[in-house]
């Protein structure tokens, strides 16, 4: 019997699971996705939030700070990318000086340093781009950012590396208490545990009502984003947010890590939490919204668009701990959207230690400190790049070429303690495929050491498991077959 | 560790038809220290997947196929023992001309070029590029990935299939689909015309009773793990979608044919400016980009329909490089060239017009901007009028050319620019 089940493998499910993994006993990571992070946690803007938004005194203005704190630290122990360039929240109304003032506040009342208002002229030194007839903004300098499913990756390899199991492709149907231990219901069979914490994301609220005494009410809002290509030097270094008005809340135009520019998101209430697809409206909104912020925003760049859902609680607040009015053992992080990225790793780490006590589980003697990632060949320099080829020369052959994936980088990413199965697998853990031609010449290269890897064949591969199979027929069987 | 450096004359990036020919030509200009870098395993670019006939009707004066035709420069190329690493990504071209590379053989490892030809080819619209609204399942492919599958790699990427985009990639894969027993549902085309040739409309869509839907679009893409269907809409003349117009189409692979565009990320990284009409480097007449030593040619200057005259453009280009190498390029004014009225993406956008005895013909080659029946294309020399030919037909699907031969060029000489434009009533001269 597993001491704790963690439903849900996105950001926060793989934070808990890391921090858990200090203490000693048998855990699971289950999820009904093929990899983990294919929720919300894939596909959101990535910014660290300082902290400054969220209503002082709530769960979300304090694991943010308290989050987004650790970042540096966990990121660099991890081997992920984190950047803090800092963002500006723009006003284009004399009225809206009063909502910045109030932000501004709200930044001191949460801790949050640095913040001040700044004037055009000094917005546009800092970004020359930004419309100019900008007016105001509320300068944030510790505004940061991280690339969510490289996060969610890396933990979930450190919290696997210290016995962790991950089910996935596993769909959490059902829970139940039998008076002694809780069972999580899945179509491939039951799975008894001690403890089960629900961080099932959009999917959480059907858990939860099943066994608690005060239900929830998850609303699914979807947000539509647009990625564009990176360039060198990048049109605009700092997060870009809008100040919220009575027209709505603004997209932000902002850099990612790794040097594209992401626009968006719509905030779309949808009655399907999983339904994922970007519609016509949503995306023509963001490019309208988006222009306000940058009038001289072109489509040519444009690589991908994509939609993300967040879980948005009714009350408004994270509702984090044991579930209210269900027998002892099960536990909870529920609402998490934004600022649930920057929440992560202190929800990780309260809600991991508090199953933990709950468990009496002792330290793990055993643990290990995270292996952190290798560095990106593209992010290497000229030495560093000589100096990988000669430990290895699979990093003398690049996979994709828009990216500059090595296909050293890309068994790595197969052979990750929870590693890639799929080409979307390798695209989150490499960035093959994510560039400007989406995989148009990588994939078959990619699928072909994905057979390699994973003693498949080329008509087993897919796209993200399950059934996104990606070719119909091996046309040398068809023949033998024909002959 | 310390990277490996090289110094060649002239080092040329891509082994496809462009860099081949501009090899070969160098060559046989008398340029014995250069090197071809390929990314791919094999030379002969996209040409080694296209296993259909067509190719070399210019050129060769017999229809060849893809790896045919490639075979011919291929066989070339070694008989003149040029040396041609495949396997090997560029990872950057200065603009002092240092370009880096790795292999697996070699790893990191550096030149110093006295010249730079790029021949990088170009790269298909990925739909992302359109902004398609729907989902993301698996099932959606670029018609050339498609055709690398089936071709070169033996696997189908699915049974029942819509086309978007009637680019020539996507006219020809609709009959490689439908040969190898899949069903193509419908050819769907955003404009109110194609942008194949007419002979893949009529070869490829037609001879297999494939419907091509003019001015209409995919709408919505459907499907939570493969493809299930695609909604196609009528589209109105500002190429919006009209409302009560979709129809569903139920099938499990899209395919993109929607445009090429030219791989100029390392061309960027030297400097070279990017003329937005091509999508390819502005050059002159010898197909020098505006960084100096560094030349362009093939699709990666701008996208041809026809490898012969990919074939006969980098022949050129391989020339001047090697006059730019041995410091015997002949020198003169220059005049730039411009699109004028119903013509785009003239090329080459300046020319450099030496003293008389030393003038030589020079093709200028443009898209038209729309379909034009029955209509003049001219060539002003500032204001005067040097060329006034009729046409039959001119689409934006076929690149046009016209030739300035020595006589027209002195007409040039002394003139500001040089101008090209499409009249459908004869100008008055």
């Amino acid at each position: 019997m597993y001491d704790a089940v963690i439903i849900g493998a996105g950001v926060v499910g793989c934070a808990v699971a890391q921090r858990m993994a200090l203490y000693k006993g048998k855990f699971a990571v289950i999820d009904r996705a093929h990899d983990v992070s294919e929720g919300a946690s894939k596909a959101n803007s990535g910014i660290v939030h300082a902290g400054y938004d969220a209503k002082p005194g709530t769960e979300k203005a304090r694991l943010n700070l308290k989050g987004a704190r650790m970042f540096p630290q966990l990121c660099a122990k991890l081997g992920v990318l984190y950047g803090k360039p800092g963002a500006l929240v723009l006003a284009f109304d004399e009225n809206d000086k009063a909502t910045l003032e109030k932000l501004l506040e709200q930044s001191r009342e949460n801790e949050v340093s640095g913040c001040r208002i700044i004037e055009r002229q000094e917005i546009l030194k800092l970004e020359p781009r930004v419309n100019p007839e900008v007016l105001y903004a509320l300068h944030v300098p510790e505004s940061g950012l991280v690339s969510p499913y490289e996060l969610t990756c890396a933990l979930a390899d450190s919290a696997a590396e210290n016995g962790v199991e991950f089910l996935l492709g596993r769909n959490a149907e059902g829970l139940s208490y039998n008076g002694e231990h809780w069972v999580v219901h899945t179509p491939q069979g039951d799975i008894p545990c001690r403890a089960v914490i629900n961080c099932a994301g959009v999917g959480a609220e059907k858990l939860h009502n099943a066994i608690s005494t005060r239900p929830v009410r998850i609303i699914a809002r979807r947000g539509q984003y647009y990625l564009l290509d990176h360039e060198n030097p990048l049109t605009f270094t700092m997060t870009l947010f809008q100040v919220p008005t009575a027209m709505g809340k603004g997209v932000l135009v902002s850099p990612t890590t790794h040097g594209n520019l992401l626009i968006g998101p719509t905030a779309e209430d949808i009655p399907d939490g999983t339904d994922v697809a970007t519609t016509r409206e949503g995306l023509n909104d963001v490019l309208d919204k988006a222009r306000l912020t940058w009038p001289g925003l072109s489509t040519r760049t444009v690589i991908t668009n994509f939609s993300g859902i967040r879980a948005h609680e009714a009350s408004g607040d994270f509702i984090i701990g044991a579930v209210e009015g269900a027998p002892e053992g099960a536990f909870e992080a529920i609402g998490i959207e934004s600022p649930g990225l920057s929440a992560a790793p202190a929800i990780g780490e309260e809600l991991g230690d508090w199953v933990a006590y709950w468990l009496k589980l002792p330290r793990n003697p055993a643990y290990r400190e995270p292996t952190p990632l290798p560095k990106a060949f593209n992010q290497m320099n000229e030495k560093e790049r000589a100096a990988a080829y000669e430990n290895n020369p699979d990093y003398g052959r690049i996979v994709c070429r828009c990216e500059q994936v090595t296909e050293a980088e890309v068994r790595y990413a197969i052979r990750r303690p929870v590693g890639a199965t799929s080409l979307d697998g390798v695209k989150r853990r490499t960035r093959a495929g994510m560039g400007r031609c989406q995989g148009g010449f990588c994939s078959p290269r990619v699928m072909e050491i994905l057979c390699e890897e994973l003693n498949l064949s080329p008509t087993q591969v897919t796209k993200f498991g399950g059934d996104s199979w990606i070719l119909s027929g091996d046309l040398n069987v068809q023949q033998e077959e024909q002959a | 560790m310390s990277v490996r450096e090289f110094e060649v004359d002239l080092l040329i990036v891509g082994a496809g038809p462009a860099g081949l020919a501009a090899a070969i030509a160098a060559r046989e200009a008398g340029i014995y220290n250069l090197v071809v870098l390929e990314r791919e395993d094999w030379q002969g670019g996209i040409l080694q997947q296209c296993i259909h006939n067509g190719f070399g009707l210019h050129r060769f004066k017999e229809e060849l196929t893809g790896p045919e035709y490639a075979k011919r420069d291929i066989d070339a190329a070694r008989l003149l023992d040029i040396e041609v690493r495949t396997g090997t990504t560029v990872l950057s071209v200065s603009s002092e001309r240092r370009v880096t590379a790795i292999n697996r053989e070699q790893g990191l490892h550096a030149y110093q070029a006295k010249a730079v030809i790029l021949a990088m080819g170009c790269r298909e619209r990925p739909r992302g590029a359109l902004a398609i609204p729907g989902t993301r399942c698996a099932g959606i492919f670029s018609a050339g990935t498609a055709q690398r599958y089936v071709n070169l790699e033996g696997f189908m990427p699915g049974r029942r299939v819509v086309i978007l985009g009637s680019g020539d990639i996507g006219l020809i894969m609709a009959r490689r689909m439908t040969l190898q027993g899949a069903k193509v549902l419908a050819c769907v085309e955003l404009m109110p015309y194609s942008s194949g040739l007419n002979r893949n409309i009529v070869q490829c869509l037609q001879d297999y009773d494939i419907p091509l839907y003019l001015s209409h679009t995919v709408v919505d893409i459907h499907g939570r793990d493969r493809l299930t269907g695609v909604t196609v809409a009528r589209v109105d003349d500002k190429l919006q979608p009209m409302e009560g117009t979709g129809i569903y189409f139920d099938c499990d692979t899209l395919l993109l044919s929607v445009g090429l565009i030219p791989e100029n990320e390392l061309s960027l990284g030297a400097g070279v400016e990017i003329c937005p009409a091509t999508n390819g480097a502005y050059v002159d007449n010898h197909f020098e980009t505006n960084v100096p030593g560094v030349f362009a040619c093939g699709n990666v200057l701008h996208v041809h329909d026809l490898v012969d005259y990919v074939s006969a453009e980098s022949t050129q280009a391989g020339q001047a490089a090697a006059a730019y190498i041995k410091g015997s390029r002949a020198v003169g004014v220059t005049i730039p060239v411009c699109d004028g009225q119903g013509v785009r993406g003239s090329v080459p956008q300046k020319i450099v017009l030496p003293a008389a005895d030393q003038v030589v013909p020079i093709d200028l080659m443009f898209r038209p901007t729309r379909v034009f029946s029955n209509a003049f294309l001219c060539v002003r020399a500032d204001e005067t009028l040097i060329v006034c030919q009729r046409k039959m037909i001119l689409t934006p699907g076929e690149m046009a050319v016209v030739t300035l031969t020595p006589a027209l060029l002195e007409q040039c000489r002394g003139a500001d620019r040089i101008t090209i434009e499409i009249q459908q009533t004869r100008p008055s001269a």
